[in-house]
């Protein structure tokens, strides 16, 4: 999933600094499931912003909304009837959210109330992962069934840098050097020629380096399913 | 190896079987030529080439394509060093032909140290291919005379190739292959990390014989001497991939603070001694890290000179 994290209240306090009714408008996509957009993120948001602008003496209108996804014009499209009402809302969705909405709302200011980070999952309650580059050429097989481009700092592809030490990687001690763990699990395999050589240049054409990606599915586009 | 592949000093002095001994020059952090070419005589005739580091650390210095050039200016041989943190294949096949066209004939292909232990850690990383696939693209441009799209180049840059090579850093048993894999991309030479764990090193360069990648590529073992005990202790504590057994820590601080210095010299003469008989080794790096006043006496004392000339 997209992972995100909340921004720091005063930051969206400035936001919002000259607004006096505004929407809170969740997510129940990702941002629910890394509980930073969802119905009770939401909610907490709203109360805490009132509460802030209360002892300001700058009393603040705020409603919540959630709606299914911001990633889909169909659900975007919900709050047509509504989002006049207010002077300003703050999507609790990733990056993608506020855009979609300033897309389908031209005249209306959307801003971001979390920072959107990476693709990735939980490990444990609380605390999630980054597992993923969106690169657009997965060969995570070639690795053990890790991803080095994404969870390497250096996006090495022929083993650790100087500076792994104990299966950590030295740029951030809560870090796995990845490049341990797949030496790691090639060597107890006996695969470690699956290491060697030199691996082909990556064409960075289907990451962001390409420029902006679309993807298109025809039979989808033509209605066929 | 009957041809050379660039002609430079360090190769040649290698081929002919040389015990080879090579310097290193950190750029400044400015443009101060002057202070560059005070540090150049220091190193002048008292080793085979010179590694020329590209912003080291992390930290923006002069370029080391700038100073390797100014340094051919004043008769030194440059080992010029390019990380691949800091330029994408454009750049680096840009300056890799540049190198060539102002005289600089070897080069060390590094992956980079990570720009957040530098002065600008909130910059861009590039990484767009790694050092192992920087060694195979310098190779190529040299031997087959193409850039990685395979058109054709107007004179192929002639480099003799190097890599770094960290036996201290983890996981220990995969080093041997991962220098073996250095070599087959490409690698004429290898530089070592600082050495100071011998028992380690003899170890490592046991399965380096034993594998017979000595025979395919000339390694040179990496020394700096140790200033004091401070130093030491630093370098244990807070540069990743560094071993500093306690034993050298405990010989240093076991002498008088102002005989720190020498004893750490002494330990680096120790070394080179070794290594002189080691099987395998072709050579020593010395990283006499801003101590390049250091280098003529500690040549002079580790008697290898003169330098050969070939």
């Amino acid at each position: 999933m997209i992972v995100a994290d909340r921004k720091p209240i005063q930051e969206i306090l400035a936001m919002i600094k000259a607004d006096k009714k505004i929407l809170i408008l969740g997510c129940k996509g990702c941002v629910t499931v890394c509980n930073v957009g969802g119905v009770k993120e939401s909610e907490i948001l709203a109360s805490t912003l009132k509460i802030a602008r209360k002892q300001q003496g700058n009393d603040i209108d705020i409603d919540v909304r959630v709606l299914e996804r911001q990633c889909d014009n169909e659900y975007v499209a919900q709050i047509k009837d509504i989002v006049n009402d207010y002077e300003s809302v703050v999507s609790l969705a990733c990056g993608v959210g506020p855009q979609f909405l300033s897309e389908m709302y031209r005249g209306k200011k959307f801003y971001p109330g979390v920072n959107t980070t990476f693709f990735g999952g939980a490990v444990q309650h609380g605390i999630w992962e980054e597992r993923c580059a969106g690169c657009g050429t997965c060969s995570i097989h070639d690795f053990g069934g890790f991803c080095p481009i994404a969870r390497c700092a250096k996006s090495l592809l022929h083993g650790p840098c100087g500076g792994s030490s104990k299966g950590i990687c030295e740029v951030n001690p809560d870090t796995i050097c990845v490049w341990d763990a797949i030496v790691t699990k090639k060597m107890e395999a006996g695969e470690i020629e699956d290491l060697m050589g030199v691996k082909g240049f990556k064409d960075w054409r289907t990451s962001r380096d390409g420029g902006p990606r679309r993807s298109i599915r025809e039979e989808l586009i033509q209605g066929n399913i | 190896m009957s041809e050379l592949k660039s002609g430079s000093n360090l190769e040649k002095v290698l081929k002919a079987g040389y015990f080879a001994f090579t310097g290193e020059c950190g750029p400044p952090k400015g443009a101060n030529v002057a202070i560059l070419k005070e540090k150049f005589q220091y190193l002048k005739g008292n080793v085979d080439a010179v590694n020329v580091t590209d912003n080291q650390t992390a930290v923006v210095r002069m370029s080391s394509l700038a100073a390797s050039r100014l340094m051919v200016e004043e008769g030194l041989e440059p080992n010029f060093q390019m990380v691949c943190r800091d330029r994408n294949r454009l750049a680096m096949m840009s300056d890799i032909l540049g190198a060539h066209a102002l005289g600089i004939r070897n080069m060390l292909c590094l992956s980079g140290d990570h720009q957040s232990f530098g002065n600008h850690p909130q910059a861009k990383n590039v990484h767009d291919i790694d050092s192992m696939q920087l060694i195979a693209l310098v190779k190529k441009m040299r031997d087959q005379g193409k850039f990685l799209n395979d058109e054709v180049i107007d004179v192929a840059p002639k480099m003799f190739v190097g890599a770094a090579c960290n036996p201290f850093a983890d996981p220990y048993e995969f080093r041997v292959h991962r220098l073996a894999n250095k070599i087959t991309a490409g690698a004429d030479f290898i530089q070592t990390q600082c050495i100071f764990n011998m028992d380690r090193f003899r170890d490592f360069m046991k399965k380096v014989v034993d594998m017979g990648l000595d025979k395919r590529c000339h390694i040179l073992a990496g020394v700096t001497p140790m200033k004091n005990a401070g130093m030491a202790n630093f370098m244990k504590k807070f540069v990743p991939g560094m071993d500093i057994p306690d034993d050298l820590i405990n010989r240093l601080k076991g002498v008088d603070k102002k005989n720190q210095s020498e004893e750490g010299i002494c330990f680096a003469l120790e070394q080179i001694e070794e290594f002189k008989q080691m099987q395998g080794v072709a050579g020593v790096h010395l990283m006499a890290i801003e101590w390049e006043h250091k280098v003529p006496e500690i040549a002079q004392r580790a008697k290898v000179l003169p330098r050969p000339v070939v």
